[in-house]
């Protein structure tokens, strides 16, 4: 009978599709394996159970269908049969249960000996601590928090002094050593998941909650918020990258203390003026921009974003897709600051430059433009005035031509899309939503108007 | 068709407890506006509900086009992509199934199966209705105030669903916080009313073990929803305080952006606890009444007894105890005290047992009955092998190692939609499908009802199976877009393109129901007093549609219970409720 | 710290335990036999009325225990303020205090079918239940007046202490929940007033009696938890 094929069909159709998909738990990489056996062993046990219950009411549909001068049975219960099923199904219940909680026991008892290193999530980027030589990691509280203290460390507290700051969202750990990750939030619920570790927990305001792993794997795995907290949700990525010790220590001695940042010296503008002279040929010795030659405004940017855009540009983060013909122009330019020091200067410059806005050169749909504006404020701003903590630079005035080239590129990958570019992918992702054919020009026109 | 006769002698009049006053208006308005016939209630709360979900559905296939198309469609983006996922999830959950299951099946089958007149409080009823209607259009006017609809999620968590950077954190949630306020009060007032009723105004004979299961269900259901809302509404006011006057209660202090804000020493986990204790018991509210009627359907399109009835009464009444202390296995990877995870891992689990038993004894009614293949029956089978399926991976879920990397997921997604969204769906049609003669006294078309069963049930389960997958890779839910996973295989967008044709046909099909629906009011079959041939009281009404009192001059007198099918001996296969016993007088049938 | 939520469970527990106990040795399934041995169909041999009020109270008990344990639960945080008590909320337990006197005596009146006394009595009620509502609002303007608190923000002193926002959360709740029952106080005293027959006027009477009597315990513990030593205390035990 149609019904019980059907249901027969959908079974083992189910049974196919599960042992056939190639879409299951990426390989493991952490010391959890105890989370995939007892999945397996869940699978098995649901697995069998699925069948053979629906199996049976197939066949009790075939067996059972109405047929001329049949009656049904007079059967109110069965006390043996229930009983027995209560039992069976008791008894399963517990299998299932029973090493659960035992995992569960290893998962939260934290051992002495994890190293610390705490992931730091905000809107909607993530960032990391390490505790340094003395081991602890320093204490923090919002009122802390600052431009200069993103982290949000009490300055007064002489554990704080020697942590390392990650201010990226790129993680390495080294392999083999069990790991403590300490879990703070700076504004709202986050969740820290990492799907190869088989981790999981949420980031919440106010308070630290934690979680402990062994990578055991080499490899790069995804870092993905899984709590939604905002429109930014879908973007806030980051990576862990598993590496042998040496690799890992190099990395992290790339990385400057807490008292280092406090103590780095701000940019000399005078120096930097020498170092801009080659600069103002394609973006004006006011910095104002010059359509003709590519240059955009730079005057009135946040320096943050001036020296990322500068180390991008350097590193090759930036710049180096075939379809981004005038990146390929900035590599040489970024090249002739010869280190950290002179990108400080150049920037200090540009920042004592006045500020004009930009002029207006496209032609767009300025209401179009403000109804697009509404994802991009969260990060940019309601202005367009650029917020540091987001990472988001300044678009209000600036060159509109160079925006909308700018999404463009996100929009098809030419910028955004190399691994080594921090922020880009989230830019990649947001400007993916640009479909309509004016869309990126609407997009920009709007925002220089904002002045 | 069998003539309901009562022999007179046999006839016992109502004595200890008082008939319900009846109201008997005069005007249409009072008739079908201000109706205090929980019949007409039970109508206008349906069709509000059917009409809001239509909303939800056609969100649900916004949500779809995005998943399965990314970026195909310049009308949908990051921010309105997350008001579509929050307003179709509160809806679904709340303004439709809730509504309709309690408001709807609830006050037109209560006093019907019970033998009672009406509901005990009619103008309570009456206002509880015209409450839930008022919450409705709060919640739709969300959409079209400045920042449009709240975008945090159904769970509507904090700090999150109040601070600018999440869609309609400004009016949106103010709204949805208020409609959510004056749905509970309404639901509050129907909700003591169904139980009362149930308790008091059951006719001679109706013993509690003699209920139909639709009955235990809905009741048991309204139960739930009486103790644990007002978790949701103490919890909703305190975040509209947080929101509109700087209240503390769930916000920490915070840095948003750069910017200082005003809160601190605020708890976000107490909002969850709060909001979970009345989600939990929520599912079950969604749950039982679904429980119930699909026992019923089976039962009767099987002219089998349900088997087991005693141990399906306390399977509900031990799934309605047992939820209240489940609740925080939604919270295991929340940051809450980690040694709870325990605790409600255990209770968790043992729920699954007494539902267990259900879905045995569900399997065990068909076992040696006569199974009749009309559309309630293929909607009931149809609910028994989804809720088998979606039952079972809330064990993957319950145990908490396997939550922690299920969680969040579309994993969770796919569990909850099989047994909140796909299986209660299947029973409603069904219960539709099984109901629809007796309240218009027309059936309604079988052929265009099998397309839609088939479509609907075969649908659905190609959208939601494979969905598990997809969390077993680690795809988030809420997620816009999937450029962020950059470990998954590359096939894993081509499975949700597949996902989201098969959701956009189930939902389309949809459109046949409700032309069913409205064509058969006009052009179907007559139906007469008990088409499906069924035991219970609302089937031995004098008319149909059922008058106003229901029953006529005299309340029926009950002498059995409700599943007195192919008894042994009996001259037809099913025996009414109010059929007197064969020896006590000579029964005359017409 | 987390009584409240127990308490709910006790409701729970003895809710479904009743309910099973109906449903057990019972076998449905067994014939009636005899017509006149046919039971009754109601569980309880009182007015539906009555029942109603039960559950309802049952319904509101959730909600304060509930918003109770919330307290407890944001009584630990490290921001917790001592509670500056408006000095007229003793004014105003006395009204309420009052008004469940009224309203036994109305009851009293009403069980001896003195119409005139029950008038007077209810008359008492509404009058003590409304000077009550006026002395709460009085709080909430006292609380906001004082100014102890500046730099309140936007909220003013709603916003000032987690203390704070549970006494306009508590009082909130409760004031409403008075003003619903003086929507039924309303309907009585109207039946009172026109002499429908005594029967109803004694049970609604009875009901409303049950509700003050309700409304005056919720107020008495809500007061208790916010007098400051009560609190201290509470925080003390749950700290340690």
């Amino acid at each position: 009978m149609l019904l019980a094929i059907v249901l027969i069909i959908l079974v083992l159709g189910s049974v196919l599709f599960h042992f056939l998909s190639p879409w299951y738990y990426l390989p493991l990489a952490s010391n959890w394996s105890v989370v995939d056996d007892i999945s397996h062993t869940t699978i098995a046990v649901t697995g069998a159970f699925f069948v053979a219950v629906t199996l049976f009411l197939a066949y009790c549909v075939m067996r059972f269908r109405h047929r001329e001068g049949t009656q049904a049975a007079y059967e109110p219960e069965s006390k043996k049969l229930e009983t027995w099923l209560s039992i069976l199904t008791a008894v399963g219940i517990a299998a299932l249960l029973a090493p659960g909680l035992f995992a569960w026991a290893k998962i939260v008892d934290i051992p002495k000996d994890a190293q610390a290193v705490e992931a730091y999530g905000r809107q909607w980027n993530w960032m990391f601590r390490f505790p340094g030589k003395d081991g602890v990691l320093g204490s923090t509280d919002a009122r802390f928090v600052s431009d200069t203290n993103p982290f949000g460390i009490d300055p007064n507290d002489p554990n704080g002094q020697d942590d390392i700051l990650v201010s990226s969202s790129d993680l390495h750990l080294p392999i083999g050593v069990p790991r403590k990750v300490e879990l703070r939030s700076l504004d709202v619920l986050h969740d820290f998941s990492v799907p190869q570790f088989r981790i999981k927990m949420d980031l919440v305001p106010g308070l630290v909650t934690r979680y402990w792993f062994t990578p055991t794997a080499a490899g790069t795995f995804d870092l993905n918020c899984q709590e939604l907290c905002g429109i930014g949700h879908f973007t806030m990525h980051g990576q862990i990258v598993v590496e042998d010790d040496a690799a890992f220590q190099s990395w992290l001695n790339g990385w400057p203390t807490f008292a280092q940042t406090l103590a780095h010296p701000t940019g000399d503008a005078t120096a930097g003026a020498a170092l801009y002279a080659v600069c103002s040929a394609c973006h004006g010795q006011q910095g104002e921009g010059n359509p003709a030659l590519h240059g955009p405004k730079l005057s009135g940017q946040a320096d943050w974003y001036l020296v990322r855009e500068l180390k991008n540009f350097k590193s090759g983060a930036r710049g180096t897709d075939e379809h981004d013909v005038n990146g390929h122009t900035m590599a040489p330019m970024a090249a002739t600051l010869a280190d950290d020091d002179a990108i400080a200067n150049v920037v200090a410059y540009i920042k004592s430059l006045p500020d004009q806005p930009a002029p207006t050169t496209v032609s767009a749909n300025l209401d179009h433009g403000r109804s697009l504006y509404e994802n991009c404020s969260a990060c940019h701003g309601d202005e367009g005035h650029g917020i540091h903590a987001t990472n988001a630079p300044r678009l209000a005035g600036m060159s509109d031509w160079y925006l909308a080239i700018q999404l463009d590129n996100f929009r098809h990958g030419y910028r955004g899309h190399n691994l080594k570019d921090p922020y880009g992918p989230q830019m990649s992702s947001m400007a993916a939503m640009l479909t309509g054919e004016h869309d990126a020009v609407d997009l920009a026109g709007y925002v220089n108007s904002l002045r | 068709m069998v003539a309901v006769a009562h022999d007179e002698s046999a006839y016992a009049p109502p004595a200890e407890v008082e008939e319900v006053e009846l109201h008997h208006p005069h005007t249409f308005i009072g008739k079908y506006v201000f109706s205090q016939d929980a019949k007409w209630i039970g109508i206008q709360y349906g069709v509000t509900a059917l009409a809001i979900g239509l909303v939800g559905l056609l969100l649900s296939d916004l949500i779809r086009l995005q998943l399965g198309f990314p970026n195909a469609f310049s009308f949908i983006n990051p921010s309105n992509y997350l008001q579509f996922v929050t307003m179709h999830g509160l809806i679904m959950v709340v303004y439709l199934l809730t509504a309709l299951f309690l408001g709807g099946f609830g006050n037109y089958l209560i006093p019907l199966m019970i033998g009672a007149r009406d509901m005990v409080f009619p103008i309570m009823n009456m206002l509880s209705y015209w409450l839930f209607l008022l919450a409705v259009l709060i919640l739709v006017a969300s959409f079209f105030v400045a920042g449009g609809p709240t975008g945090s999620g159904w769970t509507l968590y904090p700090p999150t669903a109040i601070l600018p950077g999440t869609p309609g954190s400004n009016w949106g949630i103010i709204l949805t916080l208020i409609s959510l306020a004056v749905f509970i009060i309404g639901f509050t007032m129907g909700g003591l009313n169904y139980v009362v009723t149930v308790l008091q105004a059951r006719t001679r004979g109706m013993t509690l073990m003699r209920l139909p299961l639709t009955v235990w269900g809905i009741f048991t259901a309204t139960l739930l929803a009486l103790l644990a809302f007002p978790a949701l509404f103490v919890s909703a006011l305190m975040m509209l305080l947080d929101r509109t006057l700087d209240t503390s209660f769930f916000m920490p202090a915070l840095v948003l952006k750069g910017q200082h804000l005003e809160y601190g020493g605020g708890n976000p986990i107490l909002f969850q606890h709060l909001f979970w204790y009345f989600g939990h018991p929520e599912v079950y509210i969604v749950a039982l009444p679904a429980f119930g009627i699909a026992s019923d359907l089976i039962a009767t399109h099987a002219r089998k007894s349900i088997f087991g009835y005693r141990m399906m009464v306390w399977a509900i009444l031990i799934i309605g105890g047992l939820s209240f202390i489940v609740w925080a296995h939604h919270m295991f990877v929340s940051g809450m005290n980690v040694y709870f995870g325990f605790f409600f891992a255990t209770t968790t689990l043992i729920i699954a047992i007494p539902t267990a038993l259900k879905v045995y004894n569900w399997v065990l009614t068909l076992w040696r009955g006569n199974i009749h293949f009309t559309v309630p029956m293929l909607f009931a089978i149809g609910f028994v092998f989804i809720f088998v399926n979606g039952g079972l991976t809330g064990l993957y879920l319950g145990n908490v190692p396997v939550d922690v990397p299920l969680s969040h997921t579309l994993f969770v997604v796919a569990h909850f939609h099989m047994v909140m969204a796909v299986a209660p769906v299947l029973v409603f049609f069904g219960g539709i499908y099984h109901w629809y003669p007796k309240i218009t006294g027309k059936m309604l078309d079988e052929t265009m009802g099998k397309i839609h069963f088939w479509i609907t049930f075969v649908g659905a389960y190609c959208v939601f199976f494979p969905m598990h997958y997809l969390g077993f890779l680690g795809v988030p839910r809420r997620y816009y877009a999937m450029d962020a996973l950059r470990t998954i295989p590359e096939s894993a967008q081509g499975l949700n393109a597949e996902i989201s044709i098969a959701a956009l046909t189930v939902a389309t099909v949809q459109l046949l129901f409700i032309f069913n629906v409205i064509w058969s009011y006009f052009k179907g079959k007559p139906a007469g007093g008990n088409p499906w041939r069924a035991t219970t009281l609302e089937w031995q009404t004098a008319h149909t549609p059922p008058e106003h009192g229901n029953f006529g001059e005299h309340l029926p007198v009950v002498y059995r219970w409700a599943y007195d099918y192919s008894v042994p001996g009996a001259k037809e296969d099913f025996i009414p409720q109010n059929q007197p016993p064969a020896g006590a007088a000579a029964a005359s049938h017409g | 710290m987390l009584s409240p939520l127990y308490l709910l469970f006790v409701i729970v527990a003895v809710v479904f335990i009743w309910l099973l106990r109906q449903t057990v040795d019972v076998k449905p399934w067994v014939e009636q036999r005899s017509v006149e041995s046919v039971p009754s169909g109601a569980s309880f041999q009182v007015p539906a009325a009555k029942v109603g009020l039960g559950v309802f109270l049952a319904v509101a008990t959730s909600l304060f225990a509930l918003t109770v344990c919330a307290y407890f639960i944001r009584m630990m945080a490290g921001d917790w303020r001592t509670f500056v008590f408006p000095s007229v909320l003793w004014l105003n337990t006395g009204m309420l205090v009052l008004s469940d006197v009224a309203m036994r005596s109305a009851r009293a009146a009403a069980r001896r079918s003195e119409i005139e006394r029950v008038r007077l009595g209810l008359a008492a009620v509404g009058l003590c239940s409304f000077a009550f509502l006026v002395g709460q609002f009085w709080a909430w303007q006292q609380l906001n007046a004082s100014g102890f608190f500046g730099g309140a923000g936007a909220g003013g002193a709603i916003a000032a202490s987690p203390a704070n926002s549970f006494f306009y959360l508590f009082t909130a709740l409760h004031g409403a929940h008075v003003l619903g029952g003086l929507w039924f106080w309303a309907a009585t005293t109207s039946r009172a007033w026109r002499s429908t027959e005594l029967a109803r006027i004694r049970t609604s009477v009875e009901l409303c009696t049950v509700y003050w009597r309700y409304l005056l315990l919720v107020w008495l513990v809500l007061l208790a938890l916010l007098v400051p030593a009560v609190s201290e205390l509470c925080r003390g035990r749950f700290l340690a």
